[in-house]
């Protein structure tokens, strides 16, 4: 017999959920711009919607093209299945809905990005979902959160805006003991950077609209299912564990086995809440996976360029970045994101919230936006914009300082981003 | 649905039905070290079309009680007692590897009690290399892995799975990771030893079909051209261009030679 071997990264992130289009023999995925599919017959129909043939019904359940991008992404997170949906909100939602109802809590970190925060503090708890914020640099602290309602244990690899790394493996650990699953948002740092199902998480989602797709032309979410929770034997989680009776009085354990979540997200969440990914999306995104390794390995090698640089800046206060030895989680890093801590990051200039505006407008090369994870080099301040209604003790409860700015390090020659930043800084306390 | 024999909990799933009486009934045995879905798909179909169905767990495998039984014999004798606990007196007998050896002994012993017999993925014999055997002795994920890969066609590998998002290399590696300690070695050894096959084999009175994968490189076609020959008016069917785990890589195609199959 042949030496057992699984493809390698590089491999899946061409050719993972893909083979030569059968019917045309095309090589890249073609996009299935359709809706819906014919059946062969009556027989062939119902055993469809019965769960009984594999197949696609309608697109808003499942299409050939997105099932490519699923695939994709499983395969590089190492987890059974996936589902792409209309964003990495949505996925995030998807996630909590198919675990939970009212009168469920989560913890969570407080170092979450500004969309999951909202969702968590403000949204679900109209629909009877309560949170509690936890610091991610303390594992103890999520323990202590959870309570007998407590259906998820939820952080970012890498929190927004401080970079703190989440120690995976002891948060997941937590989680177990309490009976619960530990879902982590990989967005910064993508399957390449980070496996967290290798660490110990259970379900991982991605805004795929940053370093997936990594061109910045398409918004998409994907939720990953690892497949190692054992929903039963926990005894929290009826979705999986009892007869469904709007699908076929289905137990979603039973049938589905380690792929019982994805499962129920898909025949469940998916029909019924329709956030689902567009197959124009999904192509789009497919063709940034493609080249995922080699983008995240320029991405990182900028990005340390400029960190370097910075902290070598007269002009700039602090540079928090885990790969410096003065950031918190530095050792914590070396440990869990040995191939690098992503290319976002926060620096602090002298001379605070003005000296923040001259520096964004003597930029040339970085875009100034809301957004992370493109090709393109980004650049906001948040004293500015995001949180321009903040005074300065506000801006500190925050998190954030007059003079932060944050960059996400996209894929330009790394001479021309140093010296960008060097007029801009320049400038910057030219006062 | 819950039976008992040799003591223990047996568990079958139904397809999503509950039994009908005078229906005819369809009972499905799985390979090594895995349990009752790797058949939901086709399990599913016959239960919703004129089926009683029974997608056994083996003693000791997904939701059935243990210990393990340490022989193909063991098993063929134990599924007939499953049998009599569901109070059923014939039945269309499946099997996927490891059961598609314990369904063929079951033929060969209690011919009065199987009306059709459908070999998923045979060879007989069915040696389990000692690299294997080993690793899973020792209970190494590398076992596992092996198991995995090779039960997989390189297609299947890259993917394409025919259930829209799953990853079916990913999906097999856990379902192996979930079987209890020492399930994975007790079973490929019972395989190893299973020595009398070809003889099982030629006792064998009611219709078979063997269902082959193109590219299975644990029980290939060519391998199992020796029990085809054995066993009078057997027919084969090669499903091209499939590894072992033809139920996932090949769903329908797998459906639609049982649908012929059975009787």
């Amino acid at each position: 017999m042949p030496d057992p071997k699984y493809l390698r990264f590089d491999t899946l992130s061409l050719h993972a959920g893909q083979r030569p289009d059968p019917a045309t023999g095309a090589r890249a995925t073609p996009i299935y711009q359709t809706t819906s599919y014919v059946f062969k017959d009556t027989d062939h129909a119902a055993a469809l919607f019965n769960a009984e043939r594999a197949g696609h019904v309608y697109s808003r359940i499942s299409n050939p093209t997105n099932g490519v991008l699923e695939e994709r992404v499983a395969a590089l997170e190492g987890g059974v299945g996936a589902i792409a949906t209309a964003s990495g909100q949505a996925a995030m939602h998807l996630a909590i809905v198919t675990l939970m109802g009212a009168g469920s809590h989560i913890v969570a970190s407080r170092s979450l990005y500004g969309g999951s925060h909202n969702l968590l503090t403000y949204t679900l708890p109209r629909f009877g979902i309560e949170t509690t914020f936890v610091d991610p640099r303390d594992p103890e602290a999520f323990r202590r959160a959870i309570r007998p309602q407590t259906r998820l244990l939820f952080g970012e690899t890498l929190g927004n805006p401080g970079l703190e790394v989440l120690d995976i493996p002891a948060v997941s650990h937590v989680a177990h003991d309490a009976g619960l699953p530990l879902l982590v948002d990989s967005t910064f740092t993508t399957p390449y950077l980070c496996k967290p199902f290798d660490l110990g998480a259970d379900l991982i989602f991605h805004s795929a609209t940053q370093f997936l797709g990594g061109h910045g032309v398409a918004i998409g979410g994907v939720l990953v299912d690892g497949g190692r929770f054992d929903w039963e034997a926990s005894g929290k989680f009826p979705t999986l564990t009892e007869p469904y009776a709007g699908f076929h009085e289905m137990n979603f354990c039973e049938e589905y086995g380690p792929a019982a979540f994805i499962m129920r997200a898909r025949k469940e969440g998916l029909r019924d809440f329709g956030a689902c990914m567009s197959p124009s999306t999904a192509f789009h995104l497919l063709q940034g996976v493609e080249t995922l390794p080699l983008r995240m390995e320029k991405h990182i090698a900028n990005t340390r360029r400029l960190v370097a640089f910075l902290a070598e800046s007269a002009a700039v206060e602090s540079v928090s970045y885990p790969e410096l030895a003065q950031h918190p989680d530095h050792e914590r890093a070396k440990i869990l994101l040995p191939k690098g801590c992503g290319a976002v990051f926060s620096f602090c200039l002298k001379g605070g919230r003005e000296a923040g505006r001259r520096f964004i407008e003597g930029l040339r090369v970085f875009s100034h936006l809301a957004n992370v994870g493109d090709a393109k080099s980004l650049v906001i301040h948040p004293a500015s914009t995001t949180h321009h209604r903040m005074d300065a003790e506000a801006l500190q409860a925050a998190g954030i300082d007059e003079g932060t700015v944050r960059l996400s390090v996209g894929l330009e020659d790394a001479d021309d981003l140093i010296e960008d930043l060097g007029r801009a800084l320049y400038l910057s306390q030219k006062g | 649905m819950e039976l008992r024999a040799n003591n223990c909990r047996v568990y079958a799933y139904a397809g999503g039905r509950g039994f009908v009486a005078d229906q005819p009934t369809v009972l499905f045995v799985h390979g090594s070290g895995l349990d009752h879905t790797v058949w939901i798909l086709q399990s599913r179909y016959f239960a919703h079309h004129g089926y009683n169905v029974l997608a056994l767990d083996l003693p000791g495998h997904g939701r059935s009680e243990g210990p393990f039984l340490p022989s193909v014999e063991d098993m063929a004798d134990w599924v007939i007692q499953v049998m009599d606990a569901a109070t059923v007196a014939q039945a269309a007998m499946v099997g996927h590897s490891m059961g598609a050896l314990v369904t063929l002994e079951a033929a060969a012993r209690y011919p009065a009690r199987i009306s059709s017999l459908s070999l998923l993925g045979i060879s007989v014999p069915m040696p389990v290399t000692e690299t294997l055997l080993s690793a899973a002795a020792a209970g190494e994920h590398t076992a596992i892995d092996m198991v995995n890969i090779w039960a997989h066609s390189a297609g299947a590998q890259i993917g394409g799975n025919p259930v829209p998002g799953m990853w079916m290399t990913g999906g097999g590696v856990r379902l192996l990771e979930r079987s209890s300690p020492g399930a994975l070695h007790n079973d490929l050894k019972a395989c190893n030893d299973y020595q009398a096959g070809l003889e099982s084999a030629a006792r064998i009175s009611c219709p078979v079909t063997l269902l082959l994968g193109e590219q299975d490189v644990m029980a290939s076609p060519r391998s199992a051209a020796e029990l085809l020959g054995a066993i009078d008016g057997a027919r084969s069917v090669v499903l091209p261009s499939c590894g072992h785990m033809m139920m996932a890589e090949q769903p329908d195609g797998v459906l639609d030679a049982l649908k012929g199959a059975l009787c």
